[in-house]
């Protein structure tokens, strides 16, 4: 029978399980609900029933994926797997699976739904800003578009290289057969997807007027929408936070014999640092929504300075977390940049160290430069000139990364296929993005530029133009790999210039506009920048045009002409292309043993690709 | 080819690169300075105005020649080294792993540049018209002299004003003295706002129960735009409105204009305060 199938731990009978504990917790709610903490009592509104719901939904949706079958099997005192689907199948993609490439290629997936629906939301922003006055969407639904937009890219996006690229490829590049924590690794990715439909639930609450941000106390203020933004940012908050543990545990342990520090691949190392950030900031984040959300519900005045509590106290927690979080999103990228250049120059990576130091310094100095986000805000004056100064010192690691791309190209030889073309596109966003950055970084100039469309198309430039640039450079590198399939070469170009052209084509312009004052998140504009308004719109529309060529490309290549990709197209010298595409289930007949070098290219004599790693005797019986 | 001639080769690429940098440069510096940089925002009617359009073009100037550098860098090498069509596209690069001096080059250079910008920067800041920015209760950048004070008071969704020496009179529209040194408080009575006065060169948040002093010199009679620039609600996209500048003369009878006019619901105000405190508020959308 096959239906027979759709029953047991699964996808179904979480969503089920989810559904069924999201009504149970708002019933609980309601019985915790009374005058005494609905203090704003002038609305009909149950924050405590949705909070509660909320979270039990999501525990109710985890025990349908089965993540409570071991713990209750121990308690029971039955012998208990904690490994779960590592076979081969289709079904393993629809549940819990503990192998870290199907978690990988389900990270792929779903963060890219996700983003799928915030750039849409994007688009209707821009189709808003057409004219300067308001036409499209009420007052409401604008804002809550660009609160879904920001939070929804800001949230999944956190994860969208170490989910998909890092839990796929760390433990292959270090020679290990799987994450040092399996079962939390297969948790991040369904807590980020329950996390991704609480946050569209806020549609059926009223939406949200924060933006992502949610400063205080416009978030204390909020109706019953922003509970959604508080869960899912506090789930995602615990997801990264977990990936962030077992991503630094992996590459700490599970290094195969011969892999040290120093032979690390650059890639691993992009991602190692990142989750050093990723495991430190996060609980900040948690703890402050938890304050705001006992703010909401049982009035304790955290953030409300008119019973007690600080605005600034808010922004302060909320960007000491908030910057480093900004160079999670910006530090993978650079891992990915600095791995495929030596693959399509055919040259070893120029200045390891400083590269790695680079990516380590810039890990570190994130987390001294926060309250440049409040610069105009009044907070402490006079340390403007220290946050002036560090600000500004994260310009030397990232020149690092710079000067060690430059130096990779240098002299060698370049093949500009997809994946190089997106690296290449890279260097230029990343450095408009960064020189764009010196200007918020200076407190005069600041005046004009903080808060308006110039520090958005600012971070637009270095998140989407640097990370999500390397997304698909990674895509088109490493899919053939995870999938055995090759995709359209030509249709991945075609692809990369609509993207390339239509993003400095929005962008750039909105750096200009940003000078010319126009604030962020505001529905109206003055009439004079309209004409440029107009522009930016319709090249947002071809940006988004892009990702339906590349959509196209996904579908078409993967599932109808399914050209076998070889196991090494790319002619890459890295350990992962010496695989068979796909990866078997446990990587590695036997644990492989490193040589010093990791971008073994130009070696005299050895011209031609070296065989398979040499394999010593298994010493990790995994 | 040889190795010594592959190495002459590359001298010869990393000459040409210095050489179009450096030209590139050239051109590029007298446009940012001459063409560029004076109309840089937010324009030079007010003293903020002037030392920010100034900043803006010694950062524009410290950027150019890196920026050049880089793009030059990017497009000759990706020009130069690409495999042609029937170029044997196995064979590997040169294995340069690291170049010393470069390294150390570019390491001082960037520092250099950096250390420069930190210490010209603050020293902006710290000058008594380094101070259109929001400041905070106890701005450490003064000008000199005394200040005519006008409170800016945020709310959801409009900015009121105060003028303290004129009774606390509050009005709904900014008008400012030409030639005088104002000094702005602003604060909130609910949500962060944000007041930026773009031509001015003024912004600086307004935070409940908080002080924020900016300072700014007004050199030119006309009107500037006002806009809430940090997001404070449903109406955040209403939050705006233009300011004037006048003559002291005119400045004189419009405030006595408003002093009668608001004379009677005067009373009903809370007296002029550098923050204030109202009721817990409600919820609104």
């Amino acid at each position: 029978m096959k239906l027979r199938r759709l029953i047991g731990f699964n996808l179904l009978t979480a969503v089920i399980l989810g559904v069924i504990g999201f009504y149970v917790g708002w019933w609980l709610g309601t019985l915790f609900k009374g005058p005494s903490i609905d203090y704003l009592g002038d609305t009909q509104q149950n924050d405590v029933s949705l909070f509660i719901g909320y979270f039990t939904g999501v525990l109710g949706f985890l025990v349908g994926l089965g993540f409570a079958n071991y713990p209750v099997q121990r308690m029971l005192g039955k012998p208990a797997s904690l490994r779960a689907k590592e076979t081969e199948g289709k079904a393993r993609y629809f549940g819990l699976c503990t192998d870290h490439k199907v978690v990988g290629i389900q990270y792929l997936i779903g963060i890219g739904a996700f983003i799928f629906i915030g750039g849409l939301n994007a688009m209707l922003i821009r189709y808003e800003l057409i004219t300067p006055n308001q036409h499209a969407w009420n007052g409401n639904n604008y804002l809550t578009l660009v609160g879904l937009h920001g939070t929804m890219m800001m949230g999944m996006m956190t994860s969208g290289i170490l989910g998909p690229f890092a839990n796929y490829l760390v433990p292959i590049m270090i020679g290990a057969r799987r994450m040092a924590f399996p079962r939390i690794e297969a948790l991040t990715f369904w807590l980020l997807m329950a996390a991704g439909a609480i946050l569209m639930t806020a549609i059926a609450f009223g939406g949200f007027p924060t933006g992502w941000t949610g400063y205080a106390p416009l978030i204390d203020q909020a109706n019953m929408g922003v509970d959604a933004y508080i869960a899912f940012f506090a789930i995602v908050g615990l997801s990264m936070c977990l990936l962030g543990l077992n991503m630094v545990a992996t590459v700490i342990t599970m290094r195969a014999p011969g892999m040290t520090w120093g032979r690390l691949p650059i890639f691993v190392w992009g991602q190692f640092s990142t989750a050093i950030l990723m495991l430190l900031a996060p609980p900040v984040l948690i703890s402050t929504l938890l304050m705001v959300m006992l703010d909401r519900t049982a009035q304790t005045g955290f953030f409300n300075d008119q019973i007690g509590g600080s605005s600034y106290l808010y922004e302060n927690l909320f960007w000491f977390f908030g910057h480093p979080e900004v160079y999670i999103l910006a530090l993978p990228g650079m891992g990915i940049l600095l791995e495929i250049l030596p693959v399509f120059t055919r040259k070893p990576l120029w200045g390891y160290k400083l590269a790695v130091s680079g990516l380590m310094g810039i890990a570190l100095l994130s987390w001294l430069v926060w309250q440049h986000h409040l610069f105009m805000s009044g907070i402490n004056a006079d340390l403007r000139p220290f946050y002036m100064l560090s600000t500004e010192l994260i310009s030397l690691p990232t020149g690092f990364i710079f000067i060690c791309a430059l130096g990779t190209l240098w002299a060698g030889r370049i093949r500009l296929t997809s994946p190089m073309l997106f690296c290449l596109a890279w260097l230029f966003n990343f450095l408009i993005g960064g020189l764009s950055g010196v200007f918020l970084s200076d407190v005069p100039s600041d005046v004009t530029t903080h808060g308006s469309f110039f520090s958005m198309a600012h971070f637009h430039y270095t998140i989407m133009g640097a990370l999500l640039f390397s997304f698909f450079g990674g895509i088109y590198f490493w899919l053939p790999k995870m999938t055995g399939i090759k995709l359209n070469e030509r249709l991945a170009k075609a692809h990369f210039w609509v993207m390339f052209i239509a993003f400095n084509s929005t962008f750039g312009p909105l750096l200009v506009i940003g000078f010319l004052g126009m604030p962020r998140r505001a529905v109206t504009y003055a009439g004079y920048l309209q004409g440029a308004n107009t522009w930016v719109s319709v090249s947002a529309f071809f940006l988004g045009g892009s990702m339906l060529i590349f959509l196209f490309n996904f579908v078409w290549s993967l599932v109808f002409v399914r050209e076998p990709a070889g196991d090494n197209p790319w002619n890459s010298k890295s350990i992962e292309w010496q695989l068979p595409s796909p990866v078997p289930v446990h990587n590695f007949d036997r644990i492989p043993t490193f040589g010093p070098d990791p971008y073994p290219y130009g070696h005299a004599g050895s011209d031609a690709i070296p065989p398979r790693p040499a394999v010593a005797p298994t010493r990790h019986t995994q | 080819m040889s190795s010594s001639a592959a190495a002459g080769n590359r001298r010869t690429h990393a000459l040409r690169i210095a050489a179009l940098t450096v030209i590139a440069t050239a051109i590029a510096l007298p446009l940012v300075i001459f063409v560029l940089g004076p109309n840089m925002p937010p324009g030079k009617d007010t003293t903020a105005g002037v030392s920010q359009v100034f900043d803006n073009t010694v950062l524009l100037v410290v950027m150019t020649p890196f920026t050049m550098f880089i793009l030059i860098f990017i497009l000759y090498t990706v020009l130069a080294f690409r495999v042609r069509p029937g170029d044997d596209d196995q064979r590997d690069g040169a294995p340069i792993r690291g170049h010393m001096p470069s390294q150390i080059a570019w390491l001082a250079t960037t520092t250099a540049a950096v250390l420069f910008l930190a210490i010209f920067g603050s020293a902006e800041l710290l000058a008594s018209n380094g101070s259109g920015g929001g400041e905070g209760p106890k701005p450490i950048a003064k000008p000199s002299g005394s200040a005519f004070q006008v409170q800016v008071i945020g709310q959801q969704w409009e900015f009121t004003y105060r003028y303290p020496s004129y009774g606390g009179v509050e009005t709904a529209q900014l008008v400012l003295p030409v030639g005088q040194e104002i000094e702005f408080h602003v604060t909130s009575l609910d949500a962060v706002h944000s007041f930026w006065a773009y031509e001015l060169g003024v912004k600086a948040d307004a935070n409940p129960g908080v002080d924020n002093v900016a300072f700014v010199k007004v050199k030119k009679q006309g009107t500037f735009q006002i806009r809430c620039a940090e997001l404070c609600g449903l109406w955040h996209g209403y939050m705006f409105d233009t300011g004037r500048v006048v003559s002291q003369s005119q400045f004189a009878t419009w405030i006595a204009g408003q002093q009668k006019t608001f004379a009677g619901s005067q009373q009903y105000l809370p007296k002029y305060s550098l923050t204030y405190t109202p009721d817990p508020q409600d919820r609104a959308g």
